[in-house]
């Protein structure tokens, strides 16, 4: 008798944990601030097709560098460097695409994003010091580095075909910033959440013990995800260079707390054993219509940053709160 | 019964962190569908003693042998792949993931074309639970969300798929209720059947002489001796684990 009442609640016990508060504040958050502007901001041109698809293309960046911050986040380290990695892969490969041509300079600029990955990688997971200090030292060296690259000079990037591929080209219509967005979604969407690599990351940022006696190597899987995270900076600095047809120190340097911050809201625990990836596209087009928004509406860029980081605290409140439930 | 070859051989080991030994002088074989106690006070050594054979620490100093074979055994990946299964005092499991991805961790099935197969890995772990009777709600649910006892009937359930040779398991059933325990007593003694060779380390001297064929104590890091259970008595026990009688 009583195992069948049991067996009646459990199932329905089971769906109530599984459809988790949480995992819908970045699409309830997503659709309320689209709501607003669409209201507050319809006759500033906020609705208009050309501009929806900017605040698209704009975040291009933000959402492929978010992609490896999820896989970072959940393997249960952090990684602050990419604010530092996007100018440094940007002036690579500017630098190197005037001399070499194009196909070298992805290769440099894709490159400068692995090597750096592969320092923070290799500290963290084999010298075993913190990623945040780890990151948090390689992004002030190598914003030096940046800017000691040109010194401080804009490096014009004037191939038409990189400018195209990167930047302003389409393809099918389609431009291919939103191509590199949906083919990076897609492909992180899959390895995150259908490998069993994607799996061993989760593993290993819920419980490095377990996830090691269970046979999991949890050195290279930190080195595989700060490497993965150095290399999609590297993508988003490509992007940036193709789309502003320019390299400059200054490129991403604001980014790394649109990128937490879009992680995070996307459902991402900050400790590690949890993550979406499709949550950070949203949390990422919810960062970049924000700031899109705030600028319609006319605030100063001081009230802009007060605003978004207001935003960022709320998010990991309810980051925490689900971690501590 | 014995004239099988031992699944594992000890000897000689000992370990040590830096100036504490946590063992030392130890060796045990242990026989196919045998089932070995491992008692002792708090802080005498066991835990560290099935860590090292599991190969989470390495002995600073002796020989296993499993099956005939002297492995050095320096990880766990290791242990596994020699058919060694454990189940951790402090309980292994990912607490964020669902209980069939923590049944399958490190060993996820996957299809042809390298994506996970969770069908499958779902389908076998509700077999599974099944099979051992452990209530959870279902292989959905999240670690967390399960009491301590639907855990560490997890844990068990894990390492008895996954066992071919030899299961550790380290007071499996400290948190466990009366029920719940009687259902991992069963388990254990049914792994006999499977010719599994069973260590287990328990403080309930009750469940011990329920459970075993042969009891080993240790104390403070020492060997103190191994009886068979049927030729020994609690008196004898309590005054090896403690040094009075
Ligand atoms: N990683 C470690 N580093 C240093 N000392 C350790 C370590 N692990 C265990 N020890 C020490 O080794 C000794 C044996 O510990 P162990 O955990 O094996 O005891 P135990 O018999 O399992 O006790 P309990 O019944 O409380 O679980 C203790 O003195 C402990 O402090
Ligand atoms: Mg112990």
């Amino acid at each position: 008798m009583s195992s069948a009442t049991s067996n009646a609640a459990n199932p329905a016990m089971s769906m109530i944990s599984r459809i988790n508060i949480q995992q819908y504040v970045v699409y309830v958050g997503f659709l309320a601030i689209f709501l607003f502007f669409a209201i507050v901001l319809k006759d500033s041109g906020f609705l208009t097709v050309r501009n929806l698809s900017n605040i698209v293309l704009q975040t291009a960046p933000i959402t492929i560098m978010a992609i490896g911050m999820v896989f970072v986040l959940s393997a249960g380290e952090i990684d602050l460097s990419i604010g530092s990695t996007v100018a440094v892969a940007a002036l690579s490969a500017a630098v190197t695409m005037n001399a070499y041509g194009m196909i070298a300079g992805i290769a440099a600029g894709i490159g400068a994003g692995v090597a750096i990955g592969l320092v923070n990688g290799l500290l963290v997971a084999y010298v075993r010091l913190p990623s945040f200090l780890v990151t948090l030292a390689t992004l002030g060296l190598f914003a030096g580095v940046a800017r000691s690259l040109t010194n401080l000079r804009s490096i014009p990037v004037t191939d038409s075909m990189f400018t195209g591929f990167f930047g302003s080209g389409s393809l099918l219509g389609i431009p291919s910033l939103i191509w590199w967005t949906v083919i990076a979604i897609v492909a992180g969407h899959l390895i995150f959440r259908e490998t069993r690599f994607g799996a061993h990351v989760l593993a290993t940022g819920d419980n490095a013990r377990a996830a090691s006696v269970s046979g999991i190597p949890v050195p290279r899987i930190r080195l595989a995800v700060l490497v993965i995270s150095g290399a999609l900076a590297g993508l988003a600095g490509l992007l940036y260079a193709g789309r502003l047809q320019a390299a400059k120190y200054t490129l991403g340097e604001t980014d790394l707390m649109t990128v937490i911050a879009a992680v995070i809201v996307g459902g991402t625990l900050l400790n590690g054993g949890k993550g979406s990836i499709i949550g950070a596209l949203v949390g990422s087009l919810m960062m970049g219509m924000l700031n899109n928004g705030l600028i319609l509406m006319g605030l100063s860029v001081s009230d802009q940053m007060i605003v978004r980081g207001l935003i960022i605290l709320a998010a990991v409140a309810v980051s925490l709160r689900e971690k501590l439930r | 019964m014995n004239t099988q070859a031992p699944v594992l051989q000890l000897k000689d080991i000992r370990k040590n962190f830096d100036a504490v030994v946590a063992i030392e002088n130890f060796s045990l074989d242990i026989y196919p569908g045998e089932i070995v106690a491992l008692v002792g006070d708090n802080g005498a050594g066991k835990s560290t003693l099935i860590k090292i054979v599991s190969g989470v620490y390495g002995p600073s100093s002796g020989t296993i042998t499993i099956e005939g074979e002297t492995v050095a055994m320096s990880s766990a990946t290791m242990a596994r792949s020699h058919g060694i299964e454990v189940v951790y005092q402090d309980l292994a499991l990912a607490d964020q993931q669902a209980v069939y991805m923590n049944m399958f961790l490190g060993r996820e099935l996957t299809n042809g074309i390298g994506l996970l197969d969770r069908k499958t890995m779902i389908s076998e772990t509700e077999k599974l639970v099944k099979e051992l009777d452990v209530r959870i709600p279902s292989a959905h649910a999240t670690i967390r969300d399960l009491s301590g006892g639907q855990r560490q009937g997890v844990a068990i359930a894990r390492a008895t798929r996954w066992a071919k040779k030899l299961i550790l398991l380290d007071e499996p059933t400290a948190a466990l209720g009366v029920a719940e325990t009687a259902k991992v007593e069963e388990i254990v003694q049914s792994l006999k059947s499977r010719n599994i060779g069973v260590l287990i380390i328990s403080h309930s001297l009750d469940q011990v002489f329920k459970l075993s064929d042969r009891i080993c104590v240790l104390r403070r890091g020492k060997q103190i001796g191994i009886r068979k259970t049927s030729e020994t008595n609690k008196n004898e026990i309590v005054s090896m684990i403690t040094g009075v009688n």
